[in-house]
Order: C-alpha cells, then sequence, then structure tokens
C-alpha cells in the first residue's frame, strides 16, 4: 500500500531515532512512503489552546496535500494522530466551517474536501496489512520480553473521533502486536493513561509522578520493557525515568521502546539499526533478549 | 443472560477495614443496567452492599462509579454494553475516599466546586427587570450547565491521581459557565484566580473526563477554551500561557516545531522565578546531547513556511 507519510516533528527533533527506525519497518512490510514535506506542525494540541481555529487550519492543509494525492495519511504519534482525528471530524462534521477553513487555504492553491483517512502505523499493521502477514517478517520470538503497552491519550480518546465503533479492534491493536512478537502483554490500569508530558514545562513535580506511577506499577507486575506509538509519550517516560525515580524514591528501570522498534527487532533489525543506544534509559535486558533469540541478520531478505 | 459482576467492597465497620473483592453471578435481562444488577444483588443476595442511587435515569448523578476501570453512571450503562467474558468489573469512583463500597465521600468534588465561586457576579447596577443576556451568547452554555455533578471526570482525572490540589474538571467546568457568561462581571477577577498552582493550566490535556462524562460536558474543552480566554485578557506571566504562545510563534515562523528553543522560552527566559527550573533542564539537556537524542540545534525549517505564516496572519488578524 502507499501512504501520505506525516512523521511529525518530534520523530525528527526529541525522538531522532524514531524517523529511521519507522521507515525501515514501513519499507519491511510493503508500505510506499510517499512524504508529505511540506505539512506542518498539527498544533499537538498546545496550538489550540491558543486557538482552535489555527490548528484545525494548518491540519486541514496537511488533510488536502494528502488528498490532492489521492492518499490515506500514516502517522507514528500518538499525539499527531488525534489532533488530526479531531480536527478532520470537526471539519467534516460541518460544511460551513469547512468553508471558512478552506478560505485560509485558498491563497496557496488548495481546498480540502473532506475524504483524506488518516491512520497511525499501528492502525495499519493491524487493520490493513493484518497481524498474520505482519508476523511472515519476523525472524526472531521476543518471548523473554513482557512487555507493557502505554497507547498515549490521544490515540484513545474521544473515542468516537478515532473510529474505535467502526474498529473494536484498535482497543488491543498494541497488545495483539505485542503477542504477536512472541512478548507477553502486560495488563494494567495505567496503558491508556497520561504520560504527563503537556505539563512537564508547566508543572514538572505532576508530569514526573505520571511517569513514575506507570512505569513502577508496570515493572511492580514484571514487565521488563514498556512500548509506546507516541514519541511525545517516550520523551517523558524515557528522558524523565531517572527523575521519576529520584522523585519516588521507587528504583525503576524500565526501557521504554518505540513502536516501530519492537517490531523491527522481531524483524531481525539489530538494536543499533533500531536507534536504542540513543535512549536514555538503558536497553540492556531488551538487547539481551534479542541476542538470545536468532543471529542478527537471520532471515533477511 | 448469565454475567458476573466482580465488585471493589470495602466495609468501614469491619476489623481492620480493607477493601477487598467478591463476585456475584446472576441471571439479567437484556435492558439491565450496571445498577439494576447491583441493586439486583442488594435485594436477594447481600443487603450490605452499599450503592447510592435515586433517579435511575442519568438525571440525579448518585450513582457515578467505575465500571470495567472506567467513570460511568450506573444506570446509564447497559451490561450487554460492558460484558466481556461473561464479566463486568465495578468499582468505588476514583480521586474520591469511599464510605463504603460503592458509595464514595463527595467532599472533596464539593470543595473544588466551591472553590470557583460557582454563582453569577454581576457588575453595575441591577436593572429593573431582569438580566438580559443575548440568546447566541448563552447558547453554547448549555451544554455546560448539563453537568449533573455526578463526579465521573473527577474519578477518572490523570492529574488528581498525582495532586489532590488540582481544581479537577467538573469545578473548572463550572467555572467556565460563569467565565463566558455575558451577565457576569468578574470575569478577570476569575480568570486570575483559575490561573494559579492548580488552576487550568495544570490539566494535562488526557481528555478522560471527556471520554466518561455522560452528559457531554466536555470539561478538559472548556478548559482549554480558559486558556485561550486568560491569553487574551492578558494573563501571559505562567509556565502555561508562556508555552503556548512560544509554541504558536515557532510553528507560525517555522512551520514545525523546535524544542530547543521552546524550553527556555517556557519558563520565561528572564525570569527569576523559574531559574531553579531552566537550570535543572540543563542536566536534562546535557544527558540528551550524550545519547544523540538531543533535537538539532539548527532547527527544521519548513521550506513552505509562508502559507503557514499567512495561515497564522490571517486567522490572527481577525482574532
Amino acid at each position: 500500500m502507499k501512504v501520505a507519510f506525516y512523521p511529525g516533528c518530534v520523530a525528527r527533533g526529541g525522538c531522532p531515532e524514531l524517523y529511521p527506525a519507522a521507515v525501515k519497518v514501513g519499507e519491511r512490510l510493503g508500505i510506499e512512503l510517499d512524504e508529505l514535506t511540506g505539512a506542518a506542525c498539527t498544533g499537538a494540541g498546545v496550538l489550540q489552546e491558543k486557538d482552535l481555529r489555527l490548528g484545525d487550519a494548518l491540519n486541514a492543509r496537511t488533510f488536502a496535500m494528502a488528498e490532492q494525492k489521492g492518499l490515506p495519511i500514516m502517522t507514528i504519534c500518538s499525539t499527531c494522530q488525534g489532533v488530526m482525528s479531531q480536527a478532520n471530524k470537526r471539519l467534516k462534521d460541518d460544511p460551513a466551517y469547512l468553508a471558512e477553513i478552506n478560505e485560509l487555504l485558498k491563497e496557496e492553491g488548495l481546498q480540502y474536501r473532506g475524504t483524506t483517512v488518516i491512520k497511525h502505523l499501528l492502525w495499519i499493521m493491524v487493520e490493513d496489512i493484518g497481524v498474520a502477514n505482519v508476523k511472515k517478517q519476523f525472524t526472531r520470538s521476543l518471548k523473554d520480553l513482557r512487555v507493557a503497552p502505554f497507547y498515549g491519550c490521544y490515540i484513545v480518546r474521544p473515542s468516537w473521533a478515532l473510529g474505535f465503533e467502526e474498529h473494536p479492534e484498535r482497543q488491543h491493536s498494541l497488545e495483539d502486536l505485542i503477542e504477536a512478537v512472541g512478548a507477553t502483554a502486560v495488563e494494567y490500569e495505567g496503558k491508556t493513561r497520561c504520560c504527563g508530558l503537556p505539563i512537564l514545562m508547566i508543572n514538572e513535580k505532576n508530569a514526573v509522578a505520571m511517569v513514575a506511577k506507570h512505569t513502577s506499577t508496570a515493572q511492580g507486575l514484571g514487565a521488563n520493557a514498556m512500548v509506546t506509538p507516541c514519541p511525545l509519550c517516550h520523551l517523558n517516560l524515557d528522558g524523565y525515568q531517572p527523575k521519576a525515580a529520584k522523585q519516588s524514591g521507587i528504583a525503576i528501570h524500565m526501557p521504554i521502546l518505540h513502536l516501530p522498534q519492537l517490531i523491527g527487532l522481531a524483524m531481525g533489525f539489530s538494536p543499533k539499526e533500531m536507534g536504542l543506544q540513543r535512549h536514555i534509559v538503558s536497553t540492556k535486558e531488551v538487547e539481551e533478549a534479542v541476542a538470545g533469540r536468532a543471529p542478527v541478520g537471520a532471515g533477511r531478505p | 443472560m448469565k454475567v458476573t459482576l466482580d465488585i471493589g467492597r470495602f466495609n468501614p465497620e469491619s476489623p481492620g477495614p480493607r477493601p477487598y473483592r467478591q463476585e456475584f453471578t446472576l441471571e439479567v435481562e437484556n435492558y439491565f443496567t450496571v445498577l439494576d444488577a447491583l441493586i439486583r444483588i442488594r435485594e436477594y443476595e447481600d443487603p450490605t452492599l452499599a450503592v447510592r442511587c435515586s433517579c435511575r435515569a442519568s438525571i440525579c448523578g448518585s450513582c457515578a462509579m467505575r465500571i470495567n476501570g472506567h467513570a460511568g453512571l450506573g444506570c446509564k450503562t447497559k451490561i450487554i454494553s460492558v460484558i466481556k467474558d461473561g464479566r463486568v468489573r465495578v468499582d468505588p469512583a476514583g480521586n474520591l475516599p469511599t464510605v463504603k463500597d460503592l458509595v464514595v465521600d463527595m467532599k472533596p468534588f464539593w470543595d473544588k466546586v466551591r472553590a470557583v465561586e460557582p454563582y453569577l457576579q454581576p457588575e453595575g447596577p441591577e436593572p429593573v427587570d431582569e438580566y438580559l443576556a443575548p440568546e447566541a451568547a448563552m447558547l453554547h452554555l448549555v451544554g455546560v450547565m448539563g453537568c449533573i455533578m455526578c463526579g465521573a471526570c473527577l474519578s477518572d482525572c490523570t492529574v488528581l491521581e498525582v495532586d489532590e490540589r488540582f481544581l479537577g474538571p467538573a469545578a473548572l467546568a463550572k467555572a467556565y459557565r460563569f467565565v463566558a457568561d455575558p451577565r457576569d462581571g468578574a470575569t478577570l477577577k476569575r480568570l486570575k484566580q483559575y490561573n494559579g498552582e492548580g488552576g487550568l493550566w495544570d490539566c494535562t490535556r488526557c481528555m478522560e473526563c471527556v471520554q466518561v462524562c455522560p452528559k457531554g460536558v466536555a470539561p478538559m474543552d472548556r478548559i482549554i477554551a480558559m486558556r485561550d480566554r486568560a491569553i487574551t485578557a492578558g494573563l501571559h506571566g505562567t509556565n502555561g500561557a508562556r508555552h503556548a504562545e512560544a509554541f504558536a510563534d515557532i510553528v507560525k515562523h517555522n512551520g514545525r516545531l523546535d524544542e530547543i528553543r521552546l524550553v527556555p522560552r517556557s519558563y520565561g527566559i528572564f525570569n527569576v522565578m523559574n531559574l531553579g527550573a531552566m537550570l535543572a533542564a540543563i542536566p536534562v539537556g546535557i544527558r540528551a546531547w550524550r545519547h544523540g537524542k538531543l533535537p538539532p540545534v539548527i532547527p527544521h525549517k519548513l521550506s513552505e513556511r509562508q502559507n503557514v505564516r499567512r495561515i497564522f496572519d490571517k486567522v490572527e488578524g481577525r482574532k
């Protein structure tokens, strides 16, 4: 399948390991990536608190670009996905509003008709490619890993903007992929809660307390890694984990993987190719679990 | 249909009281709500099961509880819509102290609502007849006025989980109801009051409250709308306002985010109060740099950024 690829800012900013990992995994899955290089930031919910219309206009511009190409948008960030899904719903539900926003795009020669579909790589793997087909690309089983899923708020709420009714499988998409790589999915309450990043620079103590709560709970339940489809969650859960351990007084050690990294490791890519060395929290246990399973490079096409 | 209700219970009068779980399996009709099933248990199986309810029609707001881990009204949630492998998990509402079984103490909830001064504060001389307001200005408030004070939003608020001082979704939605009311004369005073610690900038935008509210009040959307109003009213001196403004300014000029400049600008470059936070961010930055994780020092800029800037100019010009 071919997609209009929207990597988002953080995949090449604060989490530079995500972009190459996602591209490698996407290519291996046979997804042809047509990157939307002219698309702007979604606003990440922050721009929206200054002015909702600004965010909607920037996103309508991106949707129009994909519409021109006749392609669905593929995201690799829960926040991008959620912010875009919400904007798309507002634009599609209200033709008068859509017309008003289109006025802002006119000068650039763009017009959004309301037909663009926006899908996270997570959903594309589960719904379009299918877990069984994704599994065909795997060369190692990561069965020593007990992985706690961490969805990120924007890819689960509000459910009515994210197509959960038509796609009930989205509720357990991460667990499905964790099981597919041969690992065990760890069930805990925090999997759909907030990582705290949006208030990191506003109330750091609370933001870091959220990191401590979710990583320590997962650790207590025997998880030895956490996986997230959201680089913003990764920034906080990984980057601020040392602070979370200090603040909470709990010895937390929870390697945080980006979703494409987990999939890529099962595909036979090396930890280095997936950029694990760039994480703040050491991923040694994950690398050991990988090293114990099939030689690196085995089964490469 | 057979269902097993897995109920989180607590009896304060038992010796050494601690929460425990108890299961009840019963036959229910397709139209049964979770509350119907709980009442059936109380009437036929265990009269000591404590559950609070009154109207049974999503109006009184008494029966908010956690159903399969998420807040909702027992009387509005059909068993058939939540049953999974023959089971439904029921717990008392979160973020509030449990009195007994599914009954929680609503005092913290009401304390927060009272703290926002939830009554109209008009200014100027009293009109001869009544306060008049244009219909258009009131219509959009109907959604907020629909709040039945059930506490579902408070139960699942992710900030309250880590900080009980946060005013929380219900109280802030109520606050918005007066901030946006054209008859209220205390708007600026209110915005200044809600602008402080534990106020509107402490919401983490997780949307739990939007998701679980049984009446469509969308508290978080009201909080975001108040942030917009606070900035517009000239209240720029918070990390939250600086963060939003810096974020917008960076996207306006680059078309994309530039995390390196966002951090100091959110703290306020010449803000002595935040010097500690700014200095504390330095080791985090150094650690990121050592791992090759630091965002690009020369920011990525969109080649078509003039088109983005034009959209900003048009929208901001109209404001």
